[in-house]
C-alpha cells in the first residue's frame, strides 16, 4: 500500500505511456484469407481464358438489337409482375388484419395456394388456362378465346404477378404489424377512416420495415422471369437461346445474358438504398456497430 | 347547464374481467372533470370508450347530444359504420401517455393532417392554424422539427396542439405527464391551464392532485372499475367522504 504521495513521486512513470511505440493489432487471418481469394480469383481468370470461350461473340453479341429487345422486355415483365405483386400484396395482407373473418380466411387461402405451387408450373397453368376454360368473359355481353387472350406475356405477367402477391403480402403483414398501436389510435381519434389511416399514417411507416425485403424481392422478380422463356416469352434469357441453338455458342451467349442481369441488379440495389432513405425520415438511423 | 357528456352505467368487460361496471358521469360544457384512481381502475378503459376506441358492454354516453356509436331510428338503435363513427370522433381530441405523434411527419404536418385529410380545410388555411397553435403552445421555432428531435415535453405540447386543431367541442388527456421527466411535467400542466381558461371541455385522467386541485372542476375518484366518489374539486381532495378516496390521496401525497 502506498498513501497518495507515494504514489504520484514513485509509481508514477508505469502510468506514464504517451512515449511508447505503438504497433497496431495484427489481422493474420485478413491476410490469409485474402491471399487465398486472390489465389482463387486468378485461376478462375485462368480457367475461363483459356477455356473454350470465344470472347468475341460475347463483345458481338453484348449489344445485339435482340438481346436489347430481350432486355427491354425482362424488364417490362419485371415491372408488370411486381405491380401486380405489390397491388395484391397490399390488399390481401390488409384483408389478412382487417378483423373480418370472411377475408381473413381468403387471404389466408391465398397465400397457402400461391405460395404452395412452384411459380414455373403456375406459369404453365396460365398459359394453358383454355383447356379448363374455352373462352372468357360474360356470357351474351362479350366473349373471347381464351387462347387469344393468354398470350405468353400475359400468361407470365399473372403466374409471376399473382405468386409474387402471396410472398410480397406477407412483407407488408410484418410491416403493418411493425407499426405501434398507438398511431392506429391517434390516426382514428383525429376521425380517419380505416382506409386513410392506411394510407396515410401506417402504410408510410411500415414501408420502412417492408422496403428492404420489396427490394429483396424485385431484385428476385429480375430473375425470375427467366422461367416466361418456357412459354416463349422473348425476354433476355429466351432471346440468348434463340441465338445459340443457332450459332451454338451456348457459353458465350448465357455470359452475354448474365451481363446484363447483373447491371440490372446493381442499378436496382443503387436504388433502393435511395428509397431507404426516403421513407426514414423522422427516424433515428440505427448503425449496427461491432 | 349545459351538459356537454353524458356517460349512463356503462359497463365494459374484457372475458370475464370487468374493466368497467356500470360508470357513470357528467360533464358540464366548459368545465375540467379530472379522473383519479389506481392502476387498472378503468381509467383508460373509460376514456376510451367516450370516442370508441373500445367498444362499450352495457350503457350509453351522450357527447353533444349524439349517442355514440349508434343511431337511433324510432324504437331501433342502428350501429354506426365506421365512416359514421370516424365523423363522430373529429369531434372528440385525445391526447395520449405515450404522445403518439406521427413520427414520419414535422410538428407542423401532425396539426394540418386533420384539418386538411379529414375536415378538407384548405391547406394555407390549415397552416395558418397550425402555426398559431404551435405559437400558443410555445413551440414556433419547431413547426419543422420531427418529433424525434423533439423532447418529451415538446412532443406532448405538438400533441395537444394536434388535439385542438381540429377544433373539437372536449379533449380527453390520458396521464398526459405520466411518460415525462419530472421537470418536463410543468410546461405541459401551463398548457392544459391554458387551454382550460379559453373554456374548453377536458375530461383529465391524471396522478397530478395539485393541478386537479386549481384547475378541475369536478374530481370522480374510480377504483376496480366503479365510481366510489365525484363532485367539487376542493370537496373530493380536501374532505373526501370515502375513506377509499382519503387513502388513495393521501398515498398520492406521500
Ligand atoms: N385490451 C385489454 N384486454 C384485457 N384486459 C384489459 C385490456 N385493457 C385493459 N384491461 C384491463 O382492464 C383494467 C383497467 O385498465 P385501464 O387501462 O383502464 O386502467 P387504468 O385505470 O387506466 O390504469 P393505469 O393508471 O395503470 O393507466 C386493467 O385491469 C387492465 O388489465
Ligand atoms: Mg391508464
Amino acid at each position: 500500500m502506498s498513501t497518495a504521495d507515494g504514489m504520484s513521486t514513485v509509481d508514477r512513470s508505469k502510468y506514464e505511456i504517451a512515449h511508447l511505440k505503438l504497433v497496431p493489432k495484427r489481422h493474420i487471418g485478413r491476410t490469409i484469407s485474402a491471399a487465398v481469394v486472390i489465389v482463387l480469383l486468378l485461376a478462375l481468370v485462368r480457367a475461363f481464358s483459356v477455356g473454350q470461350i470465344e470472347w468475341s461473340y460475347v463483345s458481338q453479341f453484348l449489344f445485339a438489337p435482340v438481346i436489347l429487345e430481350g432486355l427491354v422486355n425482362t424488364l417490362i415483365m419485371t415491372v408488370a409482375a411486381m405491380v401486380i405483386g405489390i397491388v395484391l400484396g397490399v390488399v390481401i395482407a390488409i384483408m389478412r388484419i382487417s378483423g373480418n373473418p370472411v377475408l381473413s380466411w381468403i387471404a389466408i387461402g391465398y397465400v397457402w395456394i400461391f405460395r404452395g405451387a412452384p411459380a414455373l408450373l403456375q406459369l404453365m397453368l396460365w398459359f394453358n388456362l383454355a383447356l379448363i376454360f374455352p373462352t372468357l368473359g360474360i356470357p351474351g355481353l362479350f366473349e373471347f378465346r381464351t387462347v387469344d387472350i393468354m398470350t405468353p406475356f400475359v400468361a407470365a405477367m399473372l403466374g409471376l404477378g399473382i405468386s409474387q402477391g402471396a410472398y410480397t403480402s406477407e412483407v407488408v403483414r410484418s410491416g403493418l404489424l411493425s407499426v405501434d398501436a398507438g398511431q392506429y389510435e391517434a390516426a382514428r381519434t383525429i376521425g380517419m377512416t380505416q382506409r386513410k389511416m392506411l394510407r396515410r399514417i401506417v402504410l408510410p411507416q411500415a414501408m420502412r420495415v417492408m422496403v428492404p425485403p420489396i427490394g429483396n424481392e424485385v431484385i428476385g422478380m429480375v430473375k425470375l422471369t427467366s422461367l416466361a422463356s418456357v412459354i416463349q416469352y422473348s425476354e433476355i434469357l429466351h432471346n440468348a437461346q434463340v441465338i445459340y441453338y443457332a450459332n451454338t455458342r451456348v457459353l458465350e451467349l448465357l455470359l452475354v445474358a448474365s451481363f446484363w442481369y447483373l447491371v440490372v441488379v446493381s442499378i436496382l440495389s443503387v436504388g433502393q438504398q435511395r428509397i431507404e432513405r426516403y421513407f426514414a425520415r423522422g427516424s433515428k438511423s440505427i448503425q449496427a456497430s461491432m | 347547464m349545459d351538459i356537454l357528456v353524458k356517460a349512463i352505467d356503462v359497463s365494459k368487460n374484457f372475458g370475464p374481467f370487468k374493466a368497467l361496471d356500470q360508470v357513470s358521469m357528467e360533464v358540464a360544457r366548459g368545465e375540467v372533470a379530472c379522473i383519479i384512481g389506481p392502476s387498472g381502475s378503468g381509467k383508460s378503459t373509460f376514456l376510451r370508450c367516450i370516442n370508441l376506441l373500445e367498444r362499450m358492454d352495457g350503457g350509453a354516453i351522450w357527447v353533444n347530444d349524439a349517442l355514440m356509436g349508434y343511431r337511433r331510428d324510432g324504437n331501433n338503435l342502428h350501429e354506426l359504420s365506421d365512416a359514421e363513427i370516424s365523423r363522430q370522433r373529429r369531434r372528440i381530441g385525445m391526447v395520449f401517455q405515450r404522445f403518439n405523434l406521427f413520427p414520419h411527419k414535422t410538428a407542423l404536418e401532425n396539426i394540418m393532417e386533420g384539418p386538411v385529410q379529414v375536415l378538407g380545410e384548405p391547406a394555407d388555411q390549415a397552416r395558418e392554424h397550425a402555426l398559431s397553435l404551435l405559437a400558443r403552445v410555445g413551440l414556433a421555432d419547431k413547426a419543422n422539427h420531427y418529433p424525434v428531435e423533439l423532447s418529451g415535453g415538446q412532443q406532448q405540447r405538438v400533441a395537444i396542439a394536434r388535439a385542438m386543431g381540429m377544433r373539437p367541442d372536449l379533449i380527453l388527456f390520458d396521464e398526459p405527464t405520466s411518460a415525462l421527466d419530472p421537470e418536463l411535467v410543468s410546461e405541459v400542466l401551463d398548457v392544459m391551464k391554458d387551454l382550460a381558461a379559453s373554456g374548453m371541455t377536458m375530461i383529465v385522467v391524471t396522478h397530478e392532485l395539485g393541478f386537479a386541485r386549481n384547475v378541475a372542476n369536478t374530481v370522480t375518484f374510480m377504483e376496480a372499475g366503479k365510481v366510489v366518489e365525484t363532485g367539487p374539486a376542493s370537496e373530493v381532495l380536501s374532505a373526501p367522504k370515502s375513506p377509499r378516496t382519503a387513502e388513495f390521496i393521501r398515498a398520492v401525497h406521500s
